[in-house]
């Protein structure tokens, strides 16, 4: 599952796991008809159409296979906030069959595929903001096994981690004010250890992060986990 | 266009304030982690395992409500049911009147903030002292507390300083130390006038009938020292079945709540002074209130009567930091608050249905809550349920439409190629006035849509090629 955020604006994220994905012999088909995950309006309230996406996407991703995202926020969506939606619905149990299979891709590296070291090098430092969604899921400990194997990577830590960045969807429309100030004391402890980047596993929270960075001129390179992983690949010279 | 009411309140509240919520919730949150991870190997494991006893109540609580009254009524204690705040009220004002009595002294408790207690009993002559420092502040100011455990933490000691020298509490000193001592001069001559001493309940415990109380300044105990009566007014839900469970709970509740391993004083109260006792109150009530929480029971949202207001979810929430508590416009502030808050409102939930909705769902909450609520899927509940009955939300996207693209694959993509035009657009110009405030502050990258797929389209070309020529 791509997610409509990089189908709309980071297109070599979605590359990027395709390549990482095949590197680690992976099969990777990318189903045409899919969209987004539902979590707009599941967010804002409105189920009923939220329900409408998710069932457009029992269609697209139907099968056994398992399904790995980009996003610990939509991934999660599909494992957790579509089960809730669902409960007094007549198709719950395909929502689980679908859930059951649905991967945030670090996650599934690490305790899908097994792999606990990642090969190749990225010298450089970086700030890795914990995105919310992986709260109380395997991606956060998963993003930072792999990341602390990456040879020549500096994971620079930095204060009041646990707290969110503010972009929250619709949050960041409907709370534009709070959500500011929110990201902007993220950037702040981040930008105070002066990483060369700044990564996350989710484009939304880089999204948001990175457009209030440049707006507040202090552009910061972002990355998602994934394409550091890819770039770790290609400057080992493992992939092309 | 009308904008959220908490989005307005947090950009016009004055920096002094947002730095003094700001900072104290930090440091609370800070206090909390060092007690609870120095002390406890898997303090996650205590919170699951608090929450399901809480759960196991609250699905029993018919059984364990009547076990404690009965077992209450053993130790001489009155019990009292009240409905809803105003029986909650009369109950109070009937023993007051009962006993001749005009005046109380009052410990802190959420429960009466809830039913307005205070305000009531003045209204029909009777003088209600609250005698927690911060509520006493609060009341002499006539604010209110915005915050559970910490109710002044939106105010600075030289506020403080001010409002004693008004009251006549002596000259402007603002030394932490003198306004202490000057509050308990003042409030040593009221315990010893007052006949009653009133407090809230931590935890009721079904099997023992006994009463906990938990505080830091003592006033709860100076409140039941030279009083002849205790009225404690307790919520259903502070049910816990046994006073074993009261070990698992009071550990999770001082680190949780200040990051103590247990709050400076801990009374166990089991009924009024018995015989043989040489003092303490000879009459004992018990308010049982329910106040809408029967009927919060009855909803998908019940999990949110495992709270025992620690107000760790306050000092975690981003939200709550830069809002403070009093934009949440109700007794229960932060993430607790804009769960329970809409839901103890009855019939005026469309006037508090924006509280679950001034949330980015960072799940903070659930990760510090000494309970484990799943406080987030709680507030997507009361969203759900806001937009089943109608409520109008200012500033929410159209998300019908959206859904109605997301389901059609040939019009998502060509809308998603199409949004290159916005490159050359100039955005800020755009009429849409999401979109220009989401700008004000953030720049959007360039829309890429379609690349993705002209790039797997090849990249698969290429790879059956491949397949061709082996």
């Amino acid at each position: 599952m791509a997610t409509c955020l990089c189908e709309a604006f980071f297109d070599d994220v979605a590359i990027a796991t395709v390549q990482v994905l095949e590197y680690l012999k992976c099969e990777v088909a990318f189903p045409d008809g899919q969209t987004c995950c539902g979590q707009p309006a599941f967010n804002a309230g409105d189920w009923a159409s939220s329900r409408r996406v998710v069932r457009h996407c029992l269609k697209v991703f139907a099968g056994e296979e398992p399904v790995v995202v980009p996003s610990g926020s939509c991934a999660a969506m599909i494992f957790h906030g579509a089960l809730l939606e669902f409960e007094e619905e007549k198709d719950l149990e395909e929502v689980r069959q679908l859930a059951g299979r649905t991967w945030e891709v670090a996650d599934f590296i690490v305790n899908g595929l097994g792999v606990d070291e990642w090969p190749g090098k990225f010298p450089a430092s970086v700030a890795f903001h914990r995105s919310c969604h992986s709260r109380g899921t395997d991606s956060g400990p998963a993003t930072l096994r792999l990341l602390e194997s990456i040879e020549g990577l500096d994971l620079r830590p930095f204060g009041e981690a646990e707290q969110c960045c503010g972009f929250g969807g619709t949050f960041s429309v409907t709370f534009p004010s709070i959500s500011a100030a929110m990201g902007k004391l993220k950037l702040e402890h981040a930008l105070k250890e002066n990483p060369d980047c700044l990564i996350s596993g989710d484009m939304g929270c880089l999204l948001h992060l990175g457009g209030l960075a440049e707006k507040g001129g202090t552009p910061v390179p972002t990355r998602h986990v994934i394409q550091v992983l890819r770039d770790a690949l290609r400057n080992g010279g493992l992939i092309s | 266009m009308k904008v959220q009411p908490m989005d307005q309140f947090s950009a016009e509240l004055a920096d002094e304030v947002r730095d003094a919520v700001y900072d104290g919730s930090a440091s609370g949150y800070d206090k909390r982690e060092e007690a609870l991870f120095g002390d406890y190997p898997d303090p996650d494991l205590l919170r699951r395992t608090a929450g399901n006893i809480k759960q196991h109540t609250l699905e029993h609580l018919d059984t364990y409500l009547l076990q404690a009254e009965a077992k209450m009524r053993e130790n001489g204690v009155q019990v009292h049911w009240a409905g809803d705040g105003d029986a909650g009220c009369e109950a109070v004002l009937r023993i007051m009147r009962d006993n001749g009595a005009t005046r109380l002294v009052k410990s802190k408790s959420m429960a009466t903030e809830e039913i307005h207690l205070t305000e009531f009993l003045e209204k029909h002559g009777i003088e209600s002292l609250e005698t927690d420092l911060g509520e006493f502040i609060v009341q002499i100011d006539k604010d209110h507390p915005s915050h559970i455990v910490k109710p002044i933490i939106h105010k600075n000691r030289g506020g403080i300083a001010r409002s004693f020298e008004r009251e006549g509490l002596g000259a402007y000193n603002d030394q932490p130390e003198v306004i202490t001592r000057r509050a308990r001069e003042y409030l040593r001559r009221k315990y010893l006038e007052a006949p009653v001493g009133l407090t809230g309940g931590n935890f009721l415990v079904a099997e023992s009938g006994r009463l906990v109380l938990v505080t830091n300044e003592g006033n709860s105990r100076f409140c039941l020292a030279a009083t002849d009566i205790h009225i404690a007014v307790v919520g259903i839900e502070k049910l816990l079945p046994r006073d074993r469970d009261l070990s698992l709970f009071l550990g999770l509740l001082g680190r949780s709540a200040t990051g103590q391993q247990l709050t400076v004083y801990t009374e166990f109260i089991s009924g009024p002074k018995a015989a043989k006792q040489p003092d303490g109150p000879k009459q004992m009530h018990v308010i049982l209130l329910d106040n809408r929480r029967t009927e919060v029971l009855g909803t998908k949202c019940r999990e949110i009567l495992r709270c025992i207001r620690c107000g760790a979810c306050l000092n975690v929430c981003p939200v709550y930091r830069q809002a403070s508590g009093h934009a949440y416009r109700s007794v229960y502030p932060g993430p607790v608050g804009a769960v329970l808050s809409p839901l103890l409102a009855g019939n005026r939930f469309p006037e508090l249905a924006d509280l679950p909705k001034a949330s980015s769902l960072c799940g903070a909450c659930n990760e510090v809550c000494p309970v484990n609520i799943p406080i987030p899927d709680l507030l997507l509940r009361l969203r759900d349920r806001a937009k089943q009955e109608g409520v109008k939300s200012p500033g929410t996207p159209p998300l019908a439409a959206w859904s109605r693209l997301a389901s059609q694959p040939t019009l998502w993509r060509a809308v998603m190629a199409g949004g290159k035009v916005m490159n050359h657009l100039p955005l800020e110009m755009l009429p849409v006035r999401a979109l220009k405030d989401w700008q004000s502050a953030r720049k959007l990258p360039k829309w890429r849509g379609g690349d993705f797929r002209r790039w797997i389209k090849k990249h698969k070309e290429a790879e059956s090629a491949r397949g061709g020529e082996a």
